[in-house]
């Protein structure tokens, strides 16, 4: 698991910092694709987001997600990175990075990724609003798009 | 027997985390559902949602999974990281 990188925190990352580990790590690599995840703006009305999770649960499940994409594509270097807490607009929620052979891979288990970590990893988001706070409610285009990986 | 409760789930019910002795002859998660939500008006709301999801030992689990007096049994709603 010297290839895998997990981390769930209230700490900020350093999407530059990442990149550059995943790459120098690359080996055989040809391709390295990542994915930000953000806190959008106030065109939502949300002026502050906290993220509640299950500790030890979490750790599992991304840890589970990333054997699953390793069995389906040959991956180098994985880092998960998943922040908890308050958080304000803009911010960095998630980093997703996969090194692979080639860019098909690497796209591919990113997308499968972020995905099932949407849809598995138990993360709960509560929006403040003007009008109060609101649990951000599951969306069945995230369970669809997860569900494409089933076929 | 540990419960614990995340998001919507324990704010309705007021607690976070649980520890309950629950008959011996309950089996299932579905029969710990139903006796769980005889302990508070609020328990029976919570745990009444359209979609309850539960682990045991921090793995998901199923209505018809066995459960065990050690357990550690979370109920929470749809997850929604990333």
């Amino acid at each position: 698991m010297d290839d895998v990188k997990l981390l769930v925190t209230e700490a900020d990352f350093d999407p530059g910092a990442e990149i550059a580990l995943l790459s120098a790590g690359a080996g055989d690599s040809g391709a390295l694709t990542t994915f930000i995840g953000l806190v959008r703006g106030a065109t939502d009305g949300v002026s502050a987001m906290t993220l509640e999770h299950y500790p030890g649960m979490t750790e599992r499940e991304i840890a589970k997600i990333v054997a699953e994409a390793q069995a389906r594509w040959t991956l180098g270097r994985v880092t998960v990175i998943h922040r908890v807490g308050r958080l304000l607009p803009g911010a960095r929620i998630v980093f997703v990075g996969v090194a692979a052979r080639h860019r098909a891979e690497a796209f591919a288990a990113c997308e499968f990724l972020i995905d099932w970590l949407k849809t598995r990893a138990p993360f709960w988001k509560l929006e403040e609003t003007a009008t109060g706070d609101r649990w951000v409610e599951a969306r069945e285009a995230d369970d669809k798009r997860a569900l494409r990986w089933e076929s | 027997m540990k419960i614990v409760y995340f998001a919507a789930l324990r704010r309705e019910i007021g607690v976070g985390e649980e520890t309950v002795t629950p008959p011996s002859d309950l089996a299932t998660i579905a029969h710990l559902l139903d006796w769980l939500k005889g302990r508070s008006p609020a328990h029976a709301k919570a745990l009444s949602a359209p979609r309850v999801m539960v682990a045991i030992n921090q793995d998901y689990a199923g209505l018809d999974s066995a459960i065990a007096a050690g357990d550690e049994i979370a109920f929470f709603p749809p997850v929604t990281g990333g």
